[in-house]
């Protein structure tokens, strides 16, 4: 079976266009949203509606803690931007796209996989697997083969080890990457809407259960495009900026 | 609880037809299957209680690494799986005996050493060039095969580029066979190519003087004097090896990776063109040295850092072979001089390329005469000399290890076009230059070498035109321009065709 992975699409139509495109070319069986379908793009509305199509022929979709926000509505605790943008994404939703993203459940167990979007030793605390230590510390809390997570926009695939931190690769996009079955794995496959990691490219993945390989992929997309709408939206200009680095 | 295996028994359809060897780390067996043709082989690594990590891990990576690999110099990946508890590989069973049975009978003749090391290195080289380092290069590694070449056997401690190292991170130990492991990989380095030249300078020792150069170390501290000390030079054990086999030799396990042959393709070469071997004071050297270089040594090499983010091809993409293919007979020195500095453009960009000289001396398809024999030795040198005297000009990037980096090579043929084809794909040339001559009504009939080169050629190829005044005149009668080396665009630019990877996608 092949599975395609999809995180943080934060309403970038542009962006999850292309990643799907790229992904339906390859072909996959089934898909997988790791989490965070709105905020800081423009279009949250076509995201949740696109998603909300995907879930209705079979894909799994997990809540993120943007969505999360916006479903419960932003805080004084809040940073202002992330206020403002938490308000306007509100604002541009009906009650069925925000009924949709209330019900998205935190994680989702499939055969010896976990999908979830931040981590799995507490999915509703939102902490960032950005360390080895982390990673091991997801890979203890979780008896599933294969986690994948979204929340740290970058790729990253690690493995288990005996004891101490687990095993970091740096993936290389386009390539399959072998995920032993003998072995515990981690993926992150990084995010379609907002990567940061110095490519604007979107990111995404595609695992061969048959063949268990996992391929990182980067897709060009017109993100020119998708920064004017966040300005031409009113969103703040460092949410367009960030799409053309790529950070 | 570990399966136990019994000729008939059948794993996911594969037939046990025997037991072919009883290893430390796996056992192997014969198999069949309907659906799969031919000699296989299945590994099954031991998993039960007392057994090594590393030995459970080597085989997780030889499992991920070898569907990966293609060409001749690998054995093919078939199927792998679990059964039970026990896991299992089955490849292709290649023909052929290791190189281990020879090592009861060394010393070899330096010739037939050479011409294995050759083998050997050309299948480095095929790995490398698949991102791939072997790191445990050894003779019971190295398989020649019926038709002469050389296969590599076992990748459990390899490093693949683009894979997660589950060695790299699982074990802080070296890790590598101890008389071959080289000095880099004692410190736990696993991302440099140059480890497997090591190695193999190791296994080409042995088969030289019947001796190990580093004698077979069993603890921590013996590996260690791998980052000081030298070997006795080969010669001093055994007077008959020439002074160029001691060089490569040398130059092989020199304690700086640097310091050795920057790519396998290189060594390979060196090997094939013994008189073009450049010498330098390994040749001649008649002892290990002192004890005061040594301290000096143990010195350096507590502060030595390697780089570990380096990839394996990026060493190949740093050291490439470039040929250059002139035709000395016609006296054009317009295409002569494009061609110099076109040459000259390439090897600036990469410090550690090699230079190969090569022109094609026409040989009649029959008609041989008798004394054709003296003349046709004294055409061959003038050619030499030619080569030599269009390369004198050159800057070549002459450091002291890495002596002089230029050859010339007279190919005698019939067809010039296959001639360089063959040289280049013989030598793995990374990148060809080559002259494009003037259009003449004979080559639009026959066609012209530089198109069929460009179209065949396993590399990149650079098509030199000369910058001649009347170069954009056609001859008469001739508005559309047929020649297939019309290709190049503007008089005096360069046609690059990147064929790159196409040997190994």
């Amino acid at each position: 079976m092949r599975l395609a992975l999809l995180a943080d699409l934060h309403a970038n139509r542009e962006a999850t266009t292309a990643c799907l495109t790229r992904l339906r070319k390859l072909g996959f069986d089934q898909a997988v949203l790791l989490g965070d379908l709105v905020g800081y793009g423009a279009e949250p509305g076509w995201a949740i509606d696109t998603v909300h199509r995907m879930v209705e022929d079979g894909a799994f979709a997990v809540q993120g803690n943007h969505d999360e926000a916006v479903v419960k509505g932003s805080t004084e605790q809040m940073h202002e931007q992330a206020r403002a943008a938490i308000d306007w994404t509100r604002n541009q939703l009906d009650t069925a796209q925000l009924a949709f993203l209330a019900a998205l459940p935190l994680t989702v167990e499939d055969e010896d996989r976990l999908y979830v979007h931040a981590n799995a030793w507490a999915p509703a605390g939102w902490g960032y697997i950005s360390t080895p230590a982390a990673a091991a510390r997801s890979l203890a809390a979780t008896p599933a083969r294969i986690t994948f997570c979204g929340h740290v926009h970058e790729p990253a695939l690690y493995h288990s080890r005996p004891g101490g931190a687990a095993g970091y690769f740096k993936p290389r996009a386009g390539f399959p990457t072998p995920v032993a079955s003998s072995r515990r794995w981690l993926a992150l496959p990084g995010s379609v809407g907002q990567p940061r990691d110095g490519n604007p490219a979107a990111c995404c993945a595609l695992l061969d259960t048959g063949k268990a390989t996992l391929t990182f992929l980067r897709v060009p997309y017109d993100h020119d495009a998708s920064a004017a709408h966040i300005r031409a939206a009113g969103l703040p200009e460092s949410f367009a900026a960030r799409l053309l680095a790529g950070s | 609880m570990p399966v136990r295996l019994h000729q008939g028994m059948a794993i996911d359809g594969f037939e046990l037809l025997g037991p072919l060897h009883e290893g430390g780390m796996a056992t192997l067996w014969r198999v069949r299957h309907p659906a799969h043709p031919g000699e296989l082989l299945m590994k099954l690594p031991r998993v039960g209680y007392g057994e090594t990590a590393t030995q459970i891990v080597g085989f997780e990576v030889e499992r991920m690494i070898l569907p990966a690999l293609t060409g001749p110099h690998v054995p093919r990946f078939v199927a792998s799986g679990d059964f039970e508890d026990q896991p299992w590989l089955v490849m292709e069973h290649l023909p052929g005996e290791t190189l281990r049975p020879l090592l009861d009978t060394a010393p070899l003749p330096p010739d037939r050493v050479a011409a294995l090391g050759a083998l050997a290195a050309t299948a480095i080289h095929s790995l490398h060039a698949q991102h791939v380092i072997h790191l445990d290069i050894k003779p019971s590694n190295l398989l020649l095969k019926p038709d002469g070449s050389i296969a590599l056997l076992d990748f459990g401690l390899s490093h693949h580029a683009h894979m997660p190292d589950l060695l790299a991170e699982q074990f802080r130990v070296p890790i590598g066979t101890a008389p071959y492991i080289a000095p880099e990989q004692v410190l736990g380095v696993r991302n440099d190519p140059r480890s497997d030249l090591f190695a193999l300078g190791v296994t080409l020792y042995h088969l030289a003087t019947g001796e190990r150069p580093f004698g077979n170390p069993t603890s921590n501290a013996g590996l260690r004097r791998r980052l000081y000390q030298d070997p006795v030079p080969p010669r001093a054990i055994r007077p008959g090896i020439p002074r160029w086999l001691q060089e490569l030799i040398l130059r092989c396990v020199e304690i700086d990776p640097e310091a050795r042959h920057p790519t396998a393709a290189q060594l390979a070469h060196s090997l094939q063109n013994p008189e073009q071997v450049p010498l330098t004071e390994r040749a001649d050297r008649r002892h290990r040295s002192g004890r005061w270089q040594r301290l000096k040594r143990r010195w350096q090499s507590a502060g030595r850092e390697y780089d570990t983010t380096r990839r394996p091809a990026d060493q190949l993409h740093h050291a490439p072979l470039i040929m250059v293919a002139i035709d000395v007979k016609h006296d054009d020195h317009e295409l002569s001089d494009a061609l110099r500095t076109a040459v000259q453009r390439v090897i600036t960009s990469f410090p550690h390329a090699r230079l190969a000289c090569v022109t094609v001396m026409r040989q009649p398809r029959i008609g041989m005469e008798t004394n054709i024999d003296v003349e046709g030795r004294n055409r061959h040198v003038r050619r030499l000399l030619a080569l030599r005297d269009w390369a004198r000009p050159l800057t070549l990037d002459d450091d002291a290890n890495n002596s002089s980096p230029l050859t010339v090579h007279v190919l005698e043929h019939s067809d010039p076009a296959q001639a360089l084809l063959d040289y280049a794909r013989h030598n793995r040339v990374d990148h060809m230059v080559m002259g494009a001559r003037g259009i003449t009504g004979v080559r639009r009939l026959l066609g012209s070498v530089s198109a069929r080169v460009v179209a065949e050629a396993p590399c990149t190829v650079t098509v030199v035109r000369a910058a001649h005044a009347d170069h954009a005149a056609l001859p008469a009668g001739n508005a559309e321009p047929l020649e297939p080396d019309s290709l190049a665009p503007q008089p005096g630019s360069l046609l690059d065709v990147d064929r790159a990877g196409a040997d190994d996608a």
